[in-house]
């Protein structure tokens, strides 16, 4: 296996060209400008087989995408933050076509004021258009979840995006142990496309007119088509470790199984955390993480059994965006109503941090851990919400 | 009708020419009468149609296809010799109720 330093971007650029798709429509945009940079080179240099669009902005991007998977091909694109806001209308036809595209995200903040760090409110303003979403940790398992992401869009006929935190990940030089050519290509296999619009012996109509009589029920096949992805996650995910070594799952843990107080995170800070669950077990802390690596579907059945337990008394969830409900971040809404039904139910703490790129830091994460001693001993959590990191 | 089980993935629609079975006739508030002995068969009604609804047969006028008609008024106005004029459908319910009785 070839080890390399890469960034990020360079890894998202490197996994694509090891894929070699068909189509990729694409417009550069911060933090994610190299990935679609670096893949053009590579269209220049000939290296790959890709015919390459580009276009003059990312709503052109996501819907010369869909053209080219309607007629069949492996599409992929790449964009961030405005750019995967402008790409919102279509992302929905994208997903109830049932096109397998897959779409290298760099996680970065939303205008206004204008940012270009990471948070990840682009993506979340996505959650509910019927796309796959997989957050990774760093470079390595950002260009391993998007060769997985290949299989995993085929296989259930659904758009997948794979996010990776802007400058943290797409900007920060790492190893990365890349696959050879022939290692990808053979795990991926043979395109699968659920049709084909150019297949003249086959004439079919996309994207008629669907009202009262019939929307319904294509929005319900949509909804099952999400109900398939766990299990094709985990296959994939343990086909993959199989073969080279590196395993992932629809959620990671570490230090978990005797925790009485659990910390989610998600994207890079997972990270962070991981050190000051080291520092914080040195002091005597039961602290222990859990990191929600995909998002859509939301796998809330495994949670809840993971969680259900009655040495855990405390949640407390690392949201790297809100809801504006003024309710927590998303993070914390869904994994609270993933444990309703728990017979132990745990008290919840959500924290914001991380918005427009401002650091976290170890220091901060272990003040949680401190803070939520004291709510375990009180047995009451003072505020539902919080902040870290913010001048008050 | 089918239940979500049985439906194509994607809403794809899986055969050519389905429009057919989509008979748009009863949105028609008025309805094109035709006047064979003022009909010229200059076909400009058929040209104009935008439903296609004018029955053409060895390239002559042979009367307006009611499934489809959307009662535009398009023929009626191009007609050179005011053989289509339209009859609003009220109209036509009535006198044949009034038949009836």
């Amino acid at each position: 296996m070839p080890m390399k330093a890469l960034t990020g971007n360079e890894a998202m650029a490197e996994a694509m060209r090891q894929i070699n798709p068909d189509v990729v429509a694409a417009y550069p945009i911060t933090p994610s400008t190299e990935v679609v940079q670096i893949f053009s080179n590579f269209v220049a240099d000939g290296l790959v087989d890709t015919e390459f669009v580009p276009v003059e902005s990312e709503h052109s991007a996501m819907s010369a995408c869909v053209g080219a998977a309607c007629a069949g091909g492996r599409v992929m694109t790449c964009t961030a933050s405005q750019g995967l806001a402008l790409m919102h209308e279509i992302l929905y036809i994208a997903a109830a076509l049932r096109l397998p595209i897959v779409l290298c995200e760099v996680n970065r903040s939303l205008s206004a004021p204008i940012n270009i760090h990471c948070d990840h409110s682009d993506t979340m303003g996505s959650r509910e258009s019927g796309w796959i979403q997989i957050y990774a940790v760093d470079s390595q398992e950002a260009y391993d979840s998007i060769i997985q992401a290949i299989r995993i869009a085929e296989e259930a006929f659904l758009p997948v995006m794979v996010s990776a935190d802007g400058f943290i990940i797409s900007h920060c030089m790492q190893r990365v142990d890349t696959l050879t050519d022939e290692e990808v290509q053979s795990f991926i296999g043979e395109h699968k496309s659920p049709y084909q619009l150019l297949d003249t012996s086959r004439p079919i109509t996309v994207g008629p007119l669907d009202l009262q009589d019939y929307y319904f029920e294509h929005k319900r096949q949509e909804i099952e088509a999400m109900n398939t992805v766990e299990p094709i996650i985990e296959k994939v995910a343990k086909e993959f470790g199989q073969k080279f070594g590196r395993y992932y799952g629809l959620f990671e843990t570490y230090m978990l199984d005797d925790a009485e107080q659990v910390i989610v995170a998600m994207g890079s800070a997972a990270g962070t955390v991981k050190e000051a669950c080291r520092e914080l077990r040195a002091e005597g802390y039961k602290v222990g993480l859990l990191r929600t690596r995909v998002f859509r579907p939301f796998p809330h059945k495994k949670l809840l059994e993971l969680l259900d337990k009655p040495q855990i008394k405390l949640i407390s969830v690392l949201d790297r965006s809100d809801t504006m409900s003024t309710m927590g971040g998303p993070i914390l809404v869904e994994l609270r109503s993933a444990l309703y039904n728990a017979t132990n139910k745990p008290m919840m703490k959500d924290y914001i941090y991380g918005l427009g790129g401002r650091d976290i830091f170890v220091e901060e994460i272990k003040q949680v851990a401190y803070k939520g001693k004291e709510y375990i001993e009180s047995g009451k959590v003072d505020k539902p919400v919080d902040y870290i990191g913010l001048r008050e | 009708m089918k239940g979500w089980r049985e439906l194509e993935i994607g809403a794809i629609i899986p055969k050519p020419g389905t429009a057919m079975e989509f008979k748009t006739g009863d949105w028609r508030i008025e309805r094109p009468i035709w006047d064979e002995s003022k009909c010229i068969h200059c076909l400009f009604c058929f040209i104009y149609c935008p439903d296609s609804s004018i029955i053409v047969e060895d390239g002559k006028m042979k009367g307006i296809n009611l499934d489809y008609c959307k009662g535009c008024g398009i023929c009626a106005r191009e007609c050179p010799k005011d053989a289509i004029t339209m009859k609003r459908e009220v109209e036509i319910r009535k006198e044949e109720l009034q038949k009836r009785e």
